[in-house]
């Protein structure tokens, strides 16, 4: 009867649904079931999906193939504080560390051409945040993500680190360049 | 125990003591915690807003780590624990179990709460509520974690034996109401977030104090997730049985349908804690399919039954207002509606924010491909702001204007400003989850204390236009502020100083609910069965924001750097 | 009514039926977000 007491009609399961109910519950569902086949549809259509592919590492080991990728490639260094650029082999792999409180080192892409980049964090959590492109990846200690991108447009781009990782949080950012 | 049992004369409500009691404690302390959270948004708010930047980075954290967990823990919990008991022993007429459980589960919480509080205003424990490890926080910001969630559960565990009282005792025959039905669905939930919780914060407990050498990251943050956002699930089933609550009181609405409304949170005990999975999108460690099914609440049917709370919420009140003889037109019965009733008011703005903000924001923001561009953005405070505070908060702060008069038997104070509080706390915050949202699009971080990198070895140069954003949520949140802070003065002003009024008839026996007389449920159908064309029209306009909002997303999506 | 509920259908009983809900409310979520989540983790590969 009212909805602070119990129903009224004993077999209240048995009572029959109004015709514009059961069209909104129809329409709910259909428009359910479309933005679930979206995601699905993406993955096999769309170009822009999260890469599946993550390792358990560790800061040491994730450090150590991070220097070995940049000991190899780095073409300059920049700024007072001497941060390497490194560019990434066309189709290669280009490793970015994080921890606090910055982005290592500066990575330099070419556009169209996709990289392997793998992800991990030496301390807490980050948040790796593509700016202005805005692609946000969260970024784990003791995993290693390893993210297909492929650049569509050139410039400097800023990695700002947008998951709380301290008191340093707001100066913890990277760069990377598209020729 | 002894116990008596009163029976309001406004409102007819009967109340037993223990619970009353029970009731009016929990609501105290929530609005004490309200009132610190508030001002700690107001530190935040003016620390994030660019022209004033108002605290330095180590107090924005600590404050803003306050604010999380007073906010959405505290307030929110207690206020729950007193909805539990109110749907229970009350709604049900009868005696609310084990009372003095009860108070233990309440002195635990605030104990707990207490704790957390002192630990983090120590400055050793800014974490933020989320506590990832392997960030740490002092030990005891743990413990009184798991003390308020132990009270909490405790609090649960009262209102499932309640249940089990009143059916012995037959106070009610047949299916327990609607609203009684919906805080089962939120119990429900709670226990499935609280075992979470205990199982992912008692092993930080010990890691913190050094008995655990460590604790996965990906793990703690899967398992954390189980309770941080399913603990807004409780919320959401809360605040929907407030919708069916107000209505009821207020103008007398009935459930279209007990079948379609029971069902819909059927769907919610089964799915809507998986969208647990929403913030963890962006995550390395979990597979797309795990990602895909769970943030889609098994296939989107969680969200259905939202839509369908969504459809069944505004026909009851339309129902209810067209057989007051409110027929003309489409909105006749809307124009009508009790706008100047506070609790009304700020049910029926709770509802609209929840659905076309928060409800949109959050399905869009929980697709598995669009939350890279938001992930951790100012998006995801824009969206849990029309979701959290819109929703579940305005409810709360609505239904008190019923409980006022009836619970603490006081007239409310400055019926004007009573009427007003709704609408400047409504519509301020929904602008302000706007803005939010706003710079979120443009990829402003949530949980920052400078947007322009002072200090950082490069420059990035936000949009102007996310500075203009950020500048008007400071604007309006600070509008928010007054609107929640006269709320809190309205309150307590009433329960010191508002003109007390009769209690009504005591008695030692609960006077059962009146079994509906088969000549009665004969009569007129249990549920109203008017036609409801303006909510199809309301319905409508919901559906095509929804649409064309999630496609809009889709097409930028489309625009930014290739993934795979 | 308690002498006769072989007429109540069974949605509605199982509805009514609130310790049953809350088993089916803890599990559902239980296996699908927290089993299947810890096994995805579980099953990350180590980095080589
Ligand atoms: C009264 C007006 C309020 C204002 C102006 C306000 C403002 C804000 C702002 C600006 C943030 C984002 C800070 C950032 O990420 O940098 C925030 C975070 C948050 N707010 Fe509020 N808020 C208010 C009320 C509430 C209420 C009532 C709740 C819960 C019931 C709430 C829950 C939260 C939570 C959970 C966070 C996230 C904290 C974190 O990221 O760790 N807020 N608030
Ligand atoms: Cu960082
Ligand atoms: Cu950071």
């Amino acid at each position: 009867m009212s909805s602070i007491l119990p129903p009224s009609n004993r077999l209240w399961w048995k009572e029959s649904i109004d015709k514009t109910e059961w069209t909104w519950i129809g329409i709910a569902f259909v428009w359910g079931m479309i933005m679930f086949v979206m995601m699905i549809y993406w993955h096999i259509y769309g170009k822009q999906n999260l890469s599946n592919e993550a390792y358990k590492t560790t800061p040491e080991m994730f450090a150590a193939k991070a220097e070995k990728f940049i000991a190899e490639n780095t073409i300059r260094k920049e700024t007072d504080q001497e941060i390497p650029v490194v560019k990434v082999p066309a189709g290669g792999d280009g490793y970015l560390i994080a921890r606090l409180w910055n982005w290592y080192p500066i990575l330099e892409l070419e556009k169209g051409k996709e990289y392997k980049i793998h992800l991990s964090s030496m301390d807490y959590n980050h948040g790796f945040s593509l700016q202005p492109v805005n692609i946000n990846i969260q970024v784990i200690p003791g995993y290693e993500h390893v993210v297909k991108m492929t650049p569509t447009s050139t410039g400097t781009f800023a990695i700002v680190c947008n998951e709380f990782c301290g008191i340093g949080h707001h100066t913890m950012l990277g760069r990377i360049y598209v020729k | 125990m002894a116990t008596t049992y009163r029976t309001c004369p406004a409102s007819g409500l009967q109340f037993e003591a223990h619970a009353e009691k029970l009731m009016k404690w929990n609501a105290v302390v929530a609005v004490l915690w309200l009132l610190v959270g508030g001002i700690g948004a107001l530190g935040v708010i003016m620390t994030r807003w660019p022209a004033f930047k108002l605290l330095p980075a180590d107090q924005f954290y600590t404050i803003l780590t306050a604010h999380g967990v007073d906010m959405l823990l505290l307030w929110i919990l207690h206020f729950e624990m007193a909805v539990l008991y109110f749907a229970s022993s009350t709604l049900l007429r009868c005696r609310l179990a084990t009372p003095k459980m009860g108070w233990l589960g309440f002195w635990l919480m605030v104990i707990g709460g207490i704790m957390t509080n002192v630990a983090i205003f120590q400055g050793e424990s800014s974490v933020m509520f989320t506590s990832y490890v392997p960030m740490q926080a002092a030990p005891h910001f743990y413990l009184g974690l798991i003390l308020v969630a132990v009270g909490s559960l405790i609090g649960c565990g009262i209102f499932m034996g309640t249940l089990v009282v009143a059916k012995k005792d037959k106070t009610y025959t047949g299916s327990i109401p609607m609203v009684t039905f919906g805080a089962l669905t939120a119990t429900i939930i709670a226990v499935f977030t609280i075992l979470s919780g205990a199982g992912i914060l008692i092993p930080t407990f010990l890691w913190s104090v050094g008995l655990i050498k460590e604790i996965d990251a990906q793990l703690y943050r899967m398992v954390w997730w189980a309770l941080g956002h399913s603990s807004q699930q409780i919320n959401v089933a809360a605040h929907v049985s407030i919708w069916y609550l107000i209505p009821a009181i207020v103008i007398g609405a009935k459930p279209l349908s007990e079948k379609v409304s029971r069902g819909a949170f059927l769907l919610y005990i089964l799915f809507l804690q998986l969208a647990s999975a929403h913030h963890l999108l962006s995550d390395p460690g979990m597979s797309a399919e795990w990602k895909v099914l769970n943030t889609s609440y098994f296939m989107y049917f969680a969200v259905m039954a939202s839509m369908i709370h969504g459809f069944t919420v505004p026909g009851a009140v339309e129902a209810a207002m067209r057989r007051k003889g409110f027929n003309n037109g489409l909105f006749e019965w809307l124009r009508k509606a009790p706008w100047g009733n506070p609790a009304f008011a700020g049910m029926f703005i709770s509802l609209v924010s929840f659905g076309f903000l928060g409800g949109i924001s959050g399905v869009v923001l929980g697709t598995e491909q669009i939350n890279m561009l938001m992930h951790n953005t100012y998006y995801v405070p824009g969206h849990f702001h029309t979701t959290v505070v819109t929703g579940t908060t305005l409810a709360f702060m609505a239904v008190t204007y019923l409980l006022v008069p009836t619970l603490f038997r006081r007239k409310m104070i400055w019926p004007k400003l009573c009427q007003i509080q709704p609408y400047l706390f409504g519509i301020a915050m929904s602008i302000t989850g706007l803005v939010m949202m706003g710079a979120g699009t443009l990829g402003v971080s949530r949980r920052h204390w400078d947007m322009a990198f002072s200090g950082a070895p490069f420059q990035y140069e936000w949009p102007g236009a996310a500075y203009l954003m950020m500048g008007m949520t400071g604007f309006f949140g600070v509008i928010t502020i007054i609107g929640g802070a006269l709320w809190i003065v309205l309150v307590v002003g009433s329960l010191l100083f508002g003109e007390k009024l009769d209690g009504g008839v005591v008695s030692d026996k609960p006077t059962p609910i009146p079994a509906a007389t088969p000549a009665a449920s004969a009569s007129h159908h249990g549920s109203d069965h008017v036609a409801v064309p303006g909510t199809v029209v309301l319905a409508m306009a919901l559906l095509v924001a929804f649409v064309l909002y999630y496609y809009v997303n889709w097409k930028y999506l489309s625009e930014v750097w290739l993934l795979s | 009514m308690a002498e006769n509920d072989s007429d109540i259908p069974f949605m509605q009983k199982l509805l009514d039926n609130h310790f049953l809900l809350l088993v089916i409310g803890v599990v559902s979520p239980g296996v699908i977000y927290i089993l299947w989540g810890i096994i995805d983790i579980m099953n990350t590969p180590l980095a080589k």
